[in-house]
């Protein structure tokens, strides 16, 4: 570690000590789960390098925007607009929250039975790790889950910077009317933030660079559909993890290289698992960093993840935002258009979801879906079970994990993933 | 050829080696703390033509055994239960740490299955547990819950739970055998929800040490109301299982 970063991280604010430990523990599962894995596009060597300054370079770069006067915004959930933040001169970053930390805190705060991922987010906070969340001039909350929810009420007496955003809850005309204002009072409050207002213009910019980023990852999943596959899931997972940190252009003309890569490797039939090996599809709730358990225990028990039905995936990803209005106003209901067509559990119903994990399903070939719920995720593990059914009653065999960030089942879910693979492969 | 099947689980090791489909050897011990040790010991003075593993020390066997192939318990419970019985369609496995239920297709393919959390409830260490605490034998167990003339209710299946409601019972002076038959009931409890999860109809192979128990059997046909058939040695069945597959792979 340079000493240019160790007093980067302490002018932040950070635990240094604990700090320490997390560097520790995210370098070494790295080392374990993405630099073993053989045959990886050289392209990848990019993602290494971001993952290796994912708290160095890049947290020095969003200060240099800050000392030029850019805001940064911290994000939990994928309905928080991107290219509003951009248009106003933000910078818009996702908080991870894909490991435990300091639970015992934590437990102070929220109760036991809370999801992986909201306890995560907090643990980050109180043990002050996170460097994302304490350059951030705005956190956004937003009203999903009830999980969510509630913890943005505890999570406004820790910082005082949170903004929380309603989010309708049916796909309505009434809950896109909401939807839409509460995009409107979300621009006022980033331009009051950055003193900046946004114009046609800049809208339309940021919406171009927001869809390029979309645009290189649709690339990228489409390419996944080449048996042999020619990317890991692991490594696809993790472009959908760093499309929520990096600098979008830098990401999408990283993400695009790749992709050159791999048509190359395709056209030679080159691929990361020989042909033929098993293909699942992941469904269910979104993996942040560094929460890579049970994709590596997929693809080291014998199987390929073809597709993520995740906010981290294609979920979050799915669908351009039209560029085409000439006011700010057209352009703002284009971006409530877009947003509004996430199919996240948190609406009721939720037809959307069940009918992309089918075409999903045959798009990516896959021969099975493995549904992901964290554990105490009420939204995602009701729908799975209808998911399940459905699934069934196509032909399409599912299994269904619920587990949390811990360790202590791996052998146990090891044990039911390889059977899933015995039975596709039956 | 001599095919042999291991099946390596937290309380036992089971072998069994078969030829030309027929069993011509099973052997049994306790997998103690070491669990390739024991297997080892196991298989001393055997002679065979391969050998696959199953149950959760299969990987720890591969890599101490050379040429050792894996295969997963449900795989395996599937296989054996399938040559014990030809047309079976759903199998219960209680072990004595874990619990699965399978549902297989007419031509014996694995179409769905269950397996139970990581805790002891509804296994065979929950019973191994209780029969202590209520001063039975495991194997006196089931038959003295056969006795009880009446149904207590005991709510919880967590170990730690159902512990203190029998402490309770015992101190209300309720008759240690009906406290044993409630404890049964709540292992099927739990079994046939997970048996409801995969399939609705038709008769039950039950597997694994607790298939041993006559009143887990009887509550659970009772309480299903579908057949339970026990294969003729129910703890043998994943190791069967295990050394089927390697020996129909041998001759594909
Ligand atoms: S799952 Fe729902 S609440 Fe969570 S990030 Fe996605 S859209 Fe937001
Ligand atoms: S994983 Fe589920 S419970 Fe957790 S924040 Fe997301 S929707 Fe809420």
């Amino acid at each position: 570690m340079s000493d240019d970063n160790t007093s980067m991280w302490k002018n932040l604010g950070l635990d240094l000590k604990a700090h320490d430990v997390l560097l520790g523990v995210l370098g070494q599962a790295y080392q374990d789960i993405y630099l073993s894995q053989e045959n990886r596009p050289r392209g990848m060597e990019y993602f290494d390098f971001v993952m290796s300054e994912i708290h160095g370079l890049r947290i020095k770069e969003l200060l240099d925007e800050k000392e030029k006067k850019r805001k940064i915004i911290g994000s939990y959930c994928v309905f928080v607009p991107e290219e509003i933040a951009l248009a106003a001169n933000a910078t818009l970053v996702g908080l991870c929250s894909g490991a435990d930390f300091a639970v015992e805190q934590v437990e102070k705060y929220l109760p036991r039975n809370t999801c992986s991922l909201i306890k995560s987010s907090f643990g980050f906070k109180l043990a002050k790790v996170c460097p994302y969340l304490e350059c951030a001039d705005m956190i956004v909350g937003e009203n999903t889950c009830d999980g969510k929810k509630k913890a943005y009420e505890t999570m406004g007496t820790l910082v005082d910077n949170l903004y929380v955003m309603d989010l309708p809850q049916m796909k309505s005309d009434n809950g896109r009317k909401l939807l839409r204002s509460e995009y409107d009072r979300f621009k006022s409050a980033v331009e009051e933030l950055t003193g900046v207002e946004i114009s046609v213009d800049s809208l339309k910019e940021a919406i171009r660079t927001v869809n390029e980023k979309r645009a290189a990852i649709h690339r990228l999943s489409q390419l996944r559909i080449a048996d042999p596959v020619p990317i890991s899931g692991l490594d696809a997972l993790l472009a959908n993890q760093v499309f929520f940190y990096d600098n979008p252009a830098r990401f999408t003309q990283s993400v695009n290289k790749i992709c050159d890569e791999l048509e190359e490797r395709i056209s030679k039939k080159k691929g990361v698992f020989p042909e033929k090996t098993p293909r699942i599809l992941f469904s269910g709730c979104p993996m942040a960093v560094p929460n890579w358990k049970l994709p590596w225990i997929v693809e080291t028990s014998g199987a390929v993840i073809v597709g993520e039905e995740s906010c981290v995936g294609e979920r979050g990803t799915r669908n351009l935002t039209d560029d085409s209005g000439k006011t700010v106003d057209a352009l703002m209901d284009a971006v409530a258009d877009r947003y509004f067509k996430i199919d996240c559990a948190i609406f009721t119903p939720n037809q959307d979801r069940r009918d992309h994990i089918l075409e999903m399903t045959r798009a990516y070939k896959a021969d099975g879906v493995i549904h992901y719920g964290l554990q105490f995720c009420q939204p995602y593990n009701m729908e799975s079970i209808p998911v399940e059914k459905l699934l069934e009653e196509e032909g399409i065999p599912c299994l269904r994990i619920e587990t949390d960030y811990g360790m202590e089942d791996v052998g146990q879910i090891k044990t039911r993933v390889e059977a899933f693979i015995e039975q596709i492969q039956d | 050829m001599i095919f042999a099947g291991i099946d390596i689980g937290s309380r036992t090791v089971e072998l069994v080696l078969v030829e030309g489909g027929r069993v011509i050897e099973s052997r049994q011990s306790e997998t103690g703390f070491d669990p390739v040790f024991e297997a080892k010991k196991l298989l001393e003075g055997l002679e065979f033509d391969g050998i696959m593993a199953t149950g959760y020390g299969r990987n720890l066997f591969e890599n101490a055994f050379e040429n050792a192939g894996t295969v997963t318990e449900i795989k395996a419970h599937a296989t054996g239960a399938r040559a014990e019985f030809c047309d079976a369609g759903t199998v219960l496995d209680i072990g004595g740490q874990d619990s699965k239920a399978i549902r297989l297709d007419n031509s014996g393919r694995i179409k769905k299955f269950e397996m139970n959390d990581r805790c002891a409830a509804g296994t065979g260490k929950f019973l191994e547990i209780m029969a202590e605490n209520l001063g039975f034998s495991l194997d006196n167990f089931g038959p003295a819950a056969l006795t009880a003339k009446k149904d207590l209710v005991i709510n919880s299946m967590c170990t730690v739970f159902a512990e203190s409601e029998v402490t309770s019972l015992i101190a209300r002076g309720a008759d240690r055998s009906e406290i044993a038959r409630a404890l049964h009931r709540s292992v099927v409890r739990r079994a046939a929800g997970m048996l409801g999860r995969v399939s609705s109809s038709g008769p039950i192979v039950f597997s694994g040490g607790v298939a041993k128990n006559a009143c887990i059997r009887e509550l659970l046909s009772d309480t299903l109301e579908r057949e339970v058939m026990v294969p003729r040695y129910p703890q043998m069945v994943g190791a069967l299982g295990a050394a089927l597959i390697l020996e129909s792979r041998a001759f594909k």
